[in-house]
């Protein structure tokens, strides 16, 4: 049995101790908004936050969030409205919309540690996270269109 | 050419029957109460469940529904993959319905057969749809304007419609009133369809403008509905066991003893499969899917291969090039005079050169998966799919029943790409649901879905050009060897060449150009060792993503050859005679069009600009994917070489296209920016191998897809048209590999020949680097 929190719930999961976290959030949690695609933590369609940091969940062992507070697509932002999710919106970055869960993820990640990225951290940051509609012009200019809603929004 | 398939296949309701215009009798679409398990999916809405009507619809067409509250839905039968189909189509017909884009909803249809045959794929959805859609538009707004005179009691003539109402004597009824009233019958023939009355482009409200697309929202927030998000009570969890060889292998023994240590595991089968789709296949079926992993990875099958086990990339390639200098071999399409062999012997010189390319992976983000289970009879399929026509009949053949007692739901595609086209990944979880008798949910691991893909096959071709005086061409000649994806898949759907013989268009097109070049031969051939070894696939842009890099960089070649600027030479062949013209309805100005945007991209890129040293401009162009439905586009690409390293960056590619009518502007975009960098991933940064009848590369720890850091600069513009709307989806693919080469070659002097252009073959190319 393994405890944490999800979302800002607590919840305890009986899987084994080294299931990877993203098939207990999915299967038995039920949020499938986190995906999969490669399974070795190097497309980042399974990013979630762990305590705040993006995670690849697809090579975290469950164990390795007890008691910790995981935060998914799903609790990114109560109304589906943070700056990143409004940036993406705004600018139609999906197409298929696969990754698009674990690079907004990992752009909220971003926008925190480089609040006004350069075009060169957001190459440093972004590498992890594969797009295969090759959205990554929209995706380099709804991280900027972010960190100014972000700006924005603290005035 | 792919048209005569279409036509053959297509079976529109619109194109058979009368169109009738009446009234829904009860109430509105049943849709089951499970958001998983549905009849049609909304993408505007969480969990794509789709809002049932709210009291009687009026379905005047198969087409769309208007709700009392004045909702119109829209049904869709494409596969949404990130083109954000639905909104295009839907756009096209509530400009014609004359309603409000706010009241307009989508929802992806089903399989069932009303809907007629169902596959999306080839950039032709807008293209096909458009003269659909407009006239159920129409037909819909004619008889509401008929319905809704009646209600005011004045004749149709002194009506109209806007904004979803009709209007007319000083007063206005809306849709959804004239909804809500019934009594409305209005029958339209084919031939009366034929005739309704579009509205001028100058009126046109939705077409052309920008809008968000309604599939959006729901993939930013975590709750769009992909195949691989698929449930229903009391499943269980498959992965395959995959044999050694695509096709033929046969299960010896299986032993599953190691497995059973794995906490939820149950049991492994064997799978029976009387359509030979997945034929030594293993099963291993368990109560999660990462106990099904665990477990699969213990399971020890010993199989006897079938063909192919111990195929190299090198045997594939060898035996391509071996069939091409087979001059007898292949089918010889039909370009007019195909004679070309005075001409080379009459020719003052000629010039030849071999282009090869590499296999390439799908690799669609989303690895394959299906969930099967039975229920009341039907056989449901709960999967994101491109072509569930063609793997309804080879399900029935699968499962020994009906194809009408098997129904396919539809989900959002985690990536299509032509991966989904080949639904063959649906057949396993449907036989190991009817082996177990209850719902089976198969989802493959990246490998397990690399090793499964239906990849490009690699290819070889061979360029022939003759010229006579003062570098005049006289005569060209094409040849493509590779796996034909339609020979293995569905053989009905190839067209014929020169006496009778059938070939696959989807591993030729492109090859039949619209350049004037005399004598034209243009040669398909079947690699049958690679037809054999693996099951090869249609991937995005299909054959012009791969027989335009051959082309164009031959064009390229042969311009330096009779010493003229590539711009020059190839606006010298594109004349726009005979066979060039083009003609109505999709190919008005033929190959003129073509020139205008060579010509534009050359003004926008700076071509014949000075540039540092090192640095180039390389430009290739192409019809996009089909000669019926071309696609006019050209890219000038600009590449900056370190030559110590090979390493190429690319710094911008300049693109214009000529799409005709842009229904949706903002995904039109997207396509061309997608489709642009999937070239360019192709020609830079992927492409495998195969070793031992297996591909090398199964996933992103060695295959390497284009990364965010090497995205450059895109110059995207469009040529403002009004001519019928053609594809956007591939035609960006199939430009940028060629210009690239060309790039390296005049930054460098470095002629690249194979994609991927890797920077040791390019370091190796520079002259003196070597």
């Amino acid at each position: 049995m393994t405890h944490f929190t999800i979302n800002g719930r607590a919840v305890s999961v009986e899987a084994e101790a080294d299931t990877p976290l993203l098939w207990v959030i999915r299967d038995d949690i039920g949020l499938t908004g986190t995906k999969f695609g490669c399974g070795i933590g190097l497309c980042g369609a399974c990013t979630v936050h762990v305590g705040g940091r993006a995670t690849r969940s697809c090579i975290t062992p469950v164990s390795a969030v007890a008691d910790a507070e995981v935060t998914t697509i799903e609790g990114l932002d109560p109304a589906g409205a943070h700056p990143v999710q409004r940036a993406w919106l705004a600018l139609q970055v999906p197409q298929c919309g696969y990754c698009q869960s674990g690079q907004i993820m990992q752009a909220a990640a971003l926008l925190k540690d480089f609040p006004a990225p350069s075009d060169q951290d957001i190459d440093a940051v972004m590498a992890g996270n594969l797009c295969r509609c090759m959205t990554y012009v929209r995706i380099r200019a709804a991280i900027k269109r972010a960190a100014e809603l972000t700006r924005s929004g603290k005035t | 050419m792919t048209r005569l398939a279409i036509e053959k296949h297509r079976v529109h309701p619109l194109s058979r029957r009368d169109f009738l215009i009446a009234t829904a009798g009860a109430a509105g679409v049943a849709f089951g109460f499970c958001p998983m398990l549905k009849a049609a999916m909304d993408p505007g809405v969480p969990h794509g469940d789709p809002q049932s009507a709210n009291g009687p619809q009026f379905e005047p067409t198969l087409w769309f529904a208007i709700a009392p509250d004045g909702t119109v839905t829209v049904n869709i039968i494409r596969a949404e993959m990130g083109q954000h189909v639905g909104t295009a189509l839907a756009r096209i017909l509530a400009d014609e319905l004359e309603v409000d884009w706010a009241k307009v909803r989508i929802v992806h249809v089903d399989t069932d057969p009303k809907w007629g045959y169902m596959v999306t794929g080839g950039s032709w959805s807008v293209w096909q749809t458009f003269p659909i859609f407009s006239r159920a538009g129409a037909a819909g707004r004619i008889a509401l304007i008929e319905a809704g005179a009646k209600i005011i009691g004045i004749s149709p003539a002194q009506c109209s419609a806007k904004s979803g109402a009709v209007q007319g004597g000083g007063r206005s009824v809306s849709y959804g009133e004239i909804a809500r009233r019934a009594g409305v019958a209005r029958r339209f023939t084919p031939q009366e369809l034929e005739k309704l009355p579009l509205k001028p482009v100058a009126e046109r409200r939705l077409i052309g403008k920008t809008t968000t697309a309604l599939d959006i929202a729901a993939k930013t927030n975590g709750t769009a509905c992909y195949g691989i998000d698929a449930k229903v009570a009391n499943m269980v969890y498959a992965r395959p066991k995959l044999p050694p060889t695509r096709n033929g292998s046969k299960v010896i023994a299986v032993d599953d003893s190691a497995a059973r240590k794995v906490k939820g595991y149950l049991r492994t089968i064997t799978l029976e499969d009387p359509s030979d789709t997945v034929p030594g296949w293993v099963m291993v079926i368990a109560e999660s899917y990462p106990a099904a992993i665990r477990a699969t990875d213990l399971v020890e099958v010993k199989w006897t291969p079938g063909p192919g086990a111990t195929v190299s990339e090198k045997d594939l390639q060898q035996h391509a090039a071996q069939l091409i200098a087979n001059p007898n071999g292949g089918v010889i399409l039909d370009t007019g005079n195909t004679d070309t062999a005075a001409a080379f012997k009459a020719a003052r010189a000629t010039l030849e050169q071999t282009y090869t390319t590499a296999t390439v992976l799908h690799f669609q983000l989303e690895p394959v998966n299906a969930l099967a289970f039975e229920k009341d009879g039907l056989f449901e399929i709960h999967t994101g799919n491109q072509w569930q026509s063609l793997i309804l009949p080879t399900l029935a053949k699968a499962l020994g029943r009906p194809e009408v007692s098997i129904v396919m739901r539809s989900y959002l595609l985690g990536g299509g790409f032509g991966r989904r086209l080949n639904g063959d990944y649906a057949v396993p979880a449907a036989l190991a649901a009817k082996a177990l008798g209850r719902p089976v949910k198969m989802v493959l691991t990246r490998a397990d879905d690399t090793r499964f893909d239906s990849v490009r096959s690699p290819s070889v071709q061979t360029v022939r050009m003759a010229f006579g005086e003062a570098g005049q061409v006289t005569a060209m000649e094409h040849h493509a060897a590779a796996g034909w994806p339609t020979l293995v898949m569905v053989p009905s759907f190839m067209p014929k060449g020169q006496g009778g013989a059938p070939y696959d268009p989807f591993a030729i097109a492109g090859a039949d150009h619209w350049y004037e070049v005399g004598a034209q031969r243009v040669r398909a051939i079947s690699n049958d060792l690679a037809n054999l070894s693996f099951r090869p696939g249609w991937l995005r842009s299909v054959g012009p993503g791969w027989t335009n890099w051959a082309l164009e960089s031959f064009m390229d070649e042969a311009a330096h050859h009779v010493r003229m600027d590539p711009v020059a030479f190839r606006l010298k062949l594109l004349t726009g005679a005979g066979r060039n013209a083009g003609s109505a309805p999709t190919a008005v100005g033929g190959a003129h069009r073509q020139a205008e945007v060579v010509r534009r991209v050359a003004d926008r890129a700076g071509w014949g600009s000075t540039l540092p040293p090192n640095s180039g401009l390389g430009i290739a162009t192409s019809f996009g994917q089909e000669r019926d439905m071309p696609t006019w586009v050209a890219c000038v690409a600009r590449v900056r070489v370190d030559r110590a390293t090979g390493a190429v960056r690319v710094e911008r590619l300049t693109i214009v296209a000529d799409a005709g009518t842009v229904v949706d502007p903002d995904s039109a975009r997207a396509q061309i920016e997608g489709s642009a960098l999937w070239g360019l991933s192709m020609a830079l940064h992927e492409g495998t191998e195969f070793v031992n009848g297996q591909v090398k590369d199964t996933n992103l720890n060695s295959y390497l897809p284009l990364r965010i850091a090497d995205v450059p600069e895109l110059d995207i513009s469009f040529i403002e048209s009004t001519e019928p709307p053609v594809g956007l989806g591939e035609p960006g693919t199939t430009v940028i590999a060629p210009a690239l080469a060309n790039a390296i070659f005049a930054a460098t002097g470095a002629r690249l020949r194979h994609i991927p252009m890797t920077r040791e073959a390019v370091r190796a190319a520079i002259p003196g680097q070597a």
